[in-house]
């Protein structure tokens, strides 16, 4: 294959597995900037919205749209359960006691899928059932466009979300200021919970939409989740803009280094990444800790 | 002066404990895992030192030990090195890695710094895995001998027992000596408020990089003793799960505790034995092939007693006594 | 044990040009200080005014953005703060900043930790000499909470005393610390009025005990009965300096403390 394919083709995959990690690190934001919190769990719910959406599409044969939605909702539901049973006793905890809890739920969480579902990874097929076309040699999987798509879509809902709705401006003005925010009339814990519904949602999306390139199983949130969270460092946590270029960007940079340099040790690019920017400007590429969204 | 009476009392009879339980415990398996929890509790003791005291978080620890095991398992395998020579080797490579890392990354607090340290164990696992040439990769190093004192191998249950718990006994001992004088309470000051103790004259960097060093090194103690144990080395017991059930311990023992590592280190170890049978049990009424119910009923746990019992089980406990003592005194 | 000389009246801590500035705002304009040893010296002004600022910066807890700092002769502006402590510069702090889950002797043995010089290993192994530097520390320590009328709390969880009570602890931790120079933030916000004068009759003792303090405090007061000299800022300039009556009596001063009670109705 051309030099330029090759490029081309790791490029097209950088940006799916980046949207994906986009996606992901968003949740990490919205929960962070709503309770300084950083979730380790995220990776769980990008989990469970695979693995839903797999009984609910492949076993229970649900149409598409149908079990889309309600994966989604599986993943926000796991989310605000996270929140009203474990979190919200802690709230004043120290940082390595909160650490440590969303570590024991996603543990938890990976347990018992693979009590549920098993060991074995599960196909979900793609959105539209096409094969790989080409562009020049370069080979592109229909479903990166559909990853691509709404990726762009997710973004742009949130952004109407922050600007348009009660809740999204509510939860905006909890991360700015949580005094005055109260003052106004806004319910900090109820925004608490809203972030960790949205992040669980986001999660879950993020998860069906990459299943049928990398298949369901029970562990795949554990390295997808830390990644995110690697992601969203990059960019600064705590900004949106931050969490959406620092995962195109390590998804890019995953991709080429797997292709051009080799595919064991492209795990460990999302970590050098990550200690690069803790070490050199631990507050990331765009900042962070602003609670601006 | 009560305090310290106490803590020497519990020391000679914890001493005396260790040495009796082999007449005790006889079957081979049980006297395996005795070795098993030694070498955690061994671990522990270096994490319980720079959690507890220190107040810092590592999340990668498991990293420290595998470099500790591997370089074990290459020396004498690949080198014919003498065993203890490697173990040396060992702790000092380990703390080479350690102290470079360190620099940097005690910088950081909080979550950055949990997750530098995640980061920093992530990249060794990798490295262990695909560094084939040198750790033969997933298939690992077999064939790791045992070490021996003049001229008797250790290759059975009870005298590993006696080395690692002889280990963690001199740990023990010694994290209580750091615990009650200048350097432990300028760890313990550290933890509380980095400013103040500054200003008192503590250099906080160099504390902070001494006690991740030291920690460091007793894990590779640690990892190089399970190589030597278990004949083997191979990367899957140096991964990220480890490094959290390494934390566990610490946490469920209680943190600046130097009771803590071993109860911990007992506990978590007995609780997977205990979960397995019980895991295939309900696989078997479940019509499924193997259930690791240990794995979920582990991260329950791990949350229930981080809501009920925050400050782990020693302290706790210990916080229990003094109530009980301080109103029977009243009344 | 004293360093250097003992003549009373010895410049030990001098500023030149002190700025500290942050982004745009200036909270500290080219201060210049003397503190003269053995005689107690203050620092006051109104809210605001940049005096924590400067103890931030005399302990190094900031870095100025320009000047120089003096300490027995030595520059130490830029220096790292556990370096200035070992100096012998000790400091408490306007909001007490007592070590949690620590006895109260265990908080004033920190005082002691630039005096000593107990490693890891040395503690690991329970050396004699270890041994013995614990037992004088201890010693010392007792004292030194004997002095501030506390000895009786001393195996007392420090965050569980009275305010005003750990105030004293944090004095004596410095005090053990055997500095040239202690820098006293606000020692006497949140007491009463005989708490005030327990405070009064400590500070005035330190000089004899060889330990000069240079205090910030917002109230005139105290300042007023145990100060040799005053300085005053406003705004982070320093708009007067002398002996306590005639900086009372300075206009400016007095338009400075007045400006902030027509502020403050």
């Amino acid at each position: 294959m051309s030099i330029w394919s090759q490029i081309l083709q790791h490029a097209f995959s950088g940006l799916t597995l980046g949207s994906i990690y986009a996606i992901i690190a968003l949740g990490f934001t919205i929960i962070y900037n709503a309770t300084e919190i950083v979730n380790f769990a995220q990776g769980e719910f990008v989990m469970l919205g695979a693995m839903t959406m797999v009984t609910l599409h492949v076993g229970v044969g649900l149409p598409l749209w149908l079990a889309f939605p309600l994966s989604v909702a599986a993943g926000g539901i796991v989310g605000s359960l996270l929140e009203r049973l474990a979190l919200r006793r802690l709230r004043n905890s120290s940082v390595l006691t909160l650490i440590i809890v969303t570590i024991g739920v996603s543990i938890f969480l990976r347990g018992a899928a693979m009590i549920a579902w098993g060991r074995n990874a599960m196909l979900l097929p793609p959105f539209s059932q096409r094969d790989a076309f080409f562009v020049g040699q370069a080979s592109i999987m229909p479903q990166s466009l559909w990853v691509l798509g709404v990726t762009v879509a997710l973004v742009a809902g949130l952004m109407l979300f922050y600007s348009r709705t009660l809740v999204g401006k509510g939860m905006r003005a909890v991360a700015i200021n949580r005094y005055g925010a109260q003052l106004v009339g806004v319910s900090p814990p109820r925004m608490v919970f809203w972030s960790f519904a949205l992040s669980g949602a986001l999660g879950a999306s993020a998860g069906i939409l990459i299943a049928p390139i990398t298949l369901a199983v029970y562990n795949m949130g554990t390295m997808l989740g830390l990644k995110g969270f690697a992601a969203a460092i990059f960019g600064g946590l705590g900004s949106s803009a931050g969490a959406i270029m620092g995962g195109i960007t390590l998804g890019l940079l995953e991709s080429f280094a797997g292709g051009f340099i080799s595919s064991g040790y492209k795990d460990a690019v999302a970590f050098l990444i990550l200690l690069a920017v803790l070490f050199a400007k631990p507050t990331g590429m765009l900042g962070g800790k602003t609670g601006r969204q | 002066m009560m305090r310290r009476l106490k803590t020497r009392i519990t020391l000679i009879a914890f001493g005396v404990a260790l040495l009796a339980a082999p007449l005790v415990v006889r079957r081979p398996y049980h006297q395996s895992i005795m070795v098993f929890i030694g070498i955690n509790a061994l671990a522990a003791t270096g994490l319980n030192l720079l959690m507890g005291y220190a107040g810092q978080v590592s999340l990668g620890h498991a990293a420290f030990l595998g470099i500790g095991g591997y370089t074990s398992a290459v020396l004498t395998v690949n080198h014919g090195a003498n065993p203890w020579l490697a173990m040396i080797a060992g702790v000092a490579l380990t703390v080479l890695v350690a102290w470079v890392m360190g620099v940097p990354t005690l910088r950081l607090h909080g979550h950055y710094l949990a997750i530098a340290t995640l980061g920093f164990g992530m990249i060794v696992n990798v490295i262990f895995v695909e560094w084939r040439g040198l750790t033969g990769g997933q298939s690992g190093i077999p064939g790791v001998p045992e070490p021996s004192i003049a001229g008797v191998a250790l290759d059975t249950h009870v005298r590993f027992y006696y080395l690692v718990w002889a280990c963690v006994y001199a740990a023990t001992v010694a994290s209580a000596n750091i615990a009650k004088s200048r350097p432990g309470r300028a760890l313990r000051a550290i933890s509380s408020s980095e400013l103040a103790a500054q200003t008192a004259g503590i250099n906080t960097a160099r504390y902070k990089l001494h006690v991740f060093v030291l920690s460091a090194a007793l894990a590779s103690l640690a990892g190089s003793m399970w190589v030597h144990y278990i004949n083997f080395a191979n990367p899957e017991p140096f991964n990220f799960a480890y490094s959290i059930e390494l934390v566990v311990m610490a946490v469920l023992g209680g943190l600046g505790n130097i009771w803590g590592p071993a109860v911990g280190a007992g506990v978590i170890t007995m609780l997977s034995q205990v979960l397995q049978p019980a895991g295939r049990l309900l696989g078997d009424w479940l019509g499924r092939a193997v259930i690791d119910l240990d794995v979920p009923a582990f991260g329950l746990i791990l949350v229930l007693m981080l809501i009920f019992l925050p400050r782990g089980v020693t302290t706790s406990l210990g916080m229990l006594f003094q109530r009980r003592r301080s109103a029977g005194e009243a009344g | 044990m004293t360093t250097a000389s003992t003549k009373p009246g010895e410049i030990i801590l001098e500023t030149q040009g002190l700025t500290m500035r942050f982004g745009g705002l200036v909270a500290v304009d080219r201060i210049d200080l003397a503190v003269p040893r053995a005689l107690v010296t203050a620092i006051i002004g109104p809210n605001g005014a940049g005096k924590t600022t400067v103890f931030n910066l005399l302990s190094g807890v900031l870095r100025p953005t320009s000047g120089m700092i003096h300490f027995l002769r030595q520059r130490i502006d830029g220096a790292p703060a556990h370096a200035i402590a070992a100096l012998g510069l000790a400091r408490t702090f306007q909001n007490v900043q007592l070590f949690e889950h620590m006895t109260v002797l265990d908080n004033v043995m920190i005082g002691r930790h630039t005096r000593t010089r107990t490693g890891f290993l040395d503690a690991a192994l329970s050396l004699p000499r270890a041994r013995r530097e614990d037992r004088d520390a201890h010693q010392m320590c007792l004292e030194a909470l004997a002095f501030v009328g506390l000895a009786h709390r001393a195996e007392d969880d420090a965050t569980s005393l009275p305010f005003g009570q750990q105030r004293l602890v944090e004095l004596a931790r410095a005090i053990v610390a055997q500095p040239q120079l202690v820098l006293l933030d606000e020692p006497a916000a949140g007491l009463n009025t005989r708490e005030r004068a327990e405070l009064a009759k400590i500070i005035t003792a330190l000089p004899q005990r060889g330990i000069t303090p240079l205090l910030v405090d917002h109230d005139m007061d105290l300042v007023m009965d145990i100060s040799h000299q005053v300085s005053v800022l406003n705004h982070g300039h320093k708009i007067a300096e002398g002996p306590p009556r005639r900086v009372q009596s300075d206009p400016q001063v007095i338009e400075a403390y007045l400006g902030e009670e027509a502020a403050a109705c």
